[in-house]
């Protein structure tokens, strides 16, 4: 019984081979009926870049003198972001309680809690402005009221995801000093969610500078409001002028968020 | 002082933990508890303070029933047990001042808690124990910026701080080296003496269980097998504990020791 045989090895077995070329071809399939469902006429995309072009030649030189009736409008976005993100980083924070696993007071609660936040979140904001422009009529309003509809769901689960992942060690310390709920809650757990809570406020902040520069196409206050006016009015030159200053402000909204990041955590 | 009877513990996943554990402190006293790993001996104490509720049995705090108390009554008992632990457990981003004083708050009321608005003379009480435990200097630090002896201390204190009628210890020197060791254990049997109130210490290590207990409890699958005095401990009451191994060189180091 000393019979030596050479051992094949190959990295996938028959079974697993055909397993793959099936996914592979699926795929395959899936693509091929997509971008035949879609039903695209070529002359446009022939087109294209010649139109490109012609914006392109349209937009320069950007109107620099429009920049007077941008900032006033900027300054009215950045408000909103900032108003829409406190709003929502107080009313998430019961919520991520409630939804958190080891903080909820009941399964019922917990379960109406992720109903608010998939809610939430799965409404985009332009969608929220919509129905908000409804509730309070065009304006910052609508667009606080959107951008903080649309953060609560986002902060509310990253917070209860930190909670459900904290040190119980730390909790089980305080719990053993005769502290009640409250006092646990603000001592054990707490300060330990405190620099996710910092961290993703903060983000949150970023992302809804970026969105309430969109919100106004909706009209949800806001650059997005001039940004449409300009073009409906074929205004091109104030229409890049508006983009350049929108990257800007995005641009610098990073920067600060990076430094605060960077000095609260 | 402490009354523990019949103490039982079987764990929703259906663990034995504990089957009818009796224990008696009647004196200021060091209590070392051997036992492997498993054997109950956490689980022993968190049912006196009831971090772990169990499931039978009874535990006398002097004449006050800790089993069988709720909400208020049990938070005012759980203030008057400090309780050390395995890891620590501060709070790594509060300092070790906040970290004292959370030992107080069975004893101040939410917001002064919250606002951190705590009694002078609990300030007082925390400044001269840190200086005792060897901390003065250190209060404003935070607690993750400290090593695990220092941390230790910082426990230590927060239990005491407490004025508790008893120290719960649970594995207090796990995770630190030989000399951070004898020195925490030193530490918490001297204050214990000082302060005059029984310590109960879950300890791996039996060289240093005994070196500082005045009596030693062994656990076996969650019942108690051996109750004596240090000297009483010889390798068949390791056997019976811990279970077959060559136990000779552990005992004659510490005859070496008392000779």
């Amino acid at each position: 019984m000393t019979e030596i045989t050479a051992t094949m090895w190959k990295r996938f077995s028959r079974k697993q081979s055909l397993e793959r070329f099936g996914i592979e071809f699926v795929l395959l399939m899936l693509f091929l009926w997509a971008t035949r469902s879609i039903d695209i006429y070529w002359p446009f995309v022939a087109d294209a870049p010649s139109q490109a072009a012609d914006l392109l030649n349209r937009m320069t030189p950007p109107n620099f003198t429009f920049l007077k009736d941008i900032v006033p409008s900027m300054i009215e976005t950045i408000n909103i972001a900032t108003l829409s993100t406190i709003f929502a980083v107080i009313l998430s924070f019961p919520l991520a309680v409630l939804n958190a696993r080891n903080t909820t007071p009941h399964y019922i609660v917990q379960m109406a809690a992720r109903f608010i936040i998939v809610t939430s979140r799965s409404v985009n904001e332009l969608v929220w402005g919509l129905i908000f422009v409804v509730f309070f009529g065009p304006g910052v309003v609508a667009g606080v009221a959107a951008l903080t509809m649309r953060s609560l769901g986002f902060m509310a689960k990253l917070v209860s995801e930190a909670i459900e992942e904290i040190d119980h060690g730390q909790v089980e310390a305080i719990r053993a000093t005769g502290a009640n709920g409250a006092k646990v809650f603000t001592y054990g757990v707490l300060p330990q969610i405190l620099p996710i809570i910092i961290g993703t406020s903060i983000f949150r902040w970023d992302i809804n500078i970026r969105q309430s520069s969109v919100i106004g196409l909706v009209g949800a206050g806001g650059i997005g409001i001039l940004l449409t006016s300009s073009m409906n009015l074929f205004r091109w030159q104030n229409v890049s002028m508006i983009l350049i200053s929108i990257f800007f402000v995005v641009l610098a909204g990073e920067y600060v968020s990076a430094i605060v990041r960077k000095k609260l955590i | 002082m402490l009354s523990v009877k019949n103490l039982d513990k079987t764990y929703p996943t259906g663990q034995h933990a504990l089957k009818g554990c009796s224990l008696d402190i009647k004196k200021a006293q060091i209590v070392s508890i051997f036992g492997s790993s498993g054997a109950g001996k956490s689980t022993f104490i968190r049912c006196i303070n009831r971090l772990v509720e169990p499931s039978g049995g009874e535990v006398y705090l002097d004449d006050m029933e800790i089993t069988g108390l709720k909400g208020k009554d049990l938070h005012k008992a759980r203030r008057q047990m400090g309780m050390i632990f395995q890891e620590y457990n501060l709070i790594e981003r509060l300092t070790v001042m906040e970290n004292v004083l959370s030992g107080r708050l069975g004893y101040v009321g939410f917001f002064k808690a919250m606002f951190r608005r705590f009694p002078q003379e609990s300030v007082d009480e925390a400044f001269s124990l840190l200086e005792r435990v060897g901390l003065e200097g250190y209060h404003n630090q935070r607690a993750d910026a400290l090593s695990g002896g220092q941390r230790q201390r910082v426990g230590i204190v927060r239990a005491l701080i407490q004025h508790p009628k008893i120290l719960l210890v649970d594995e207090p020197t796990s995770g630190l080296d030989p000399k951070t060791a004898m020195i925490i254990m030193q530490l918490i049997g001297d204050l214990a003496k000082e302060k005059g109130i029984p310590a109960i210490i879950n300890i791996h290590d039996v060289k240093l269980g005994q070196e500082y207990a005045d009596r030693i409890i062994g656990m076996t699958d969650g019942e108690i097998v051996f109750d004596g005095a240090p000297s009483e401990v010889t390798a068949e009451t390791l056997t019976m504990i811990y279970g077959e191994e060559d136990w000779s060189k552990t005992i004659r180091k510490i005859e070496d020791e008392e000779e």
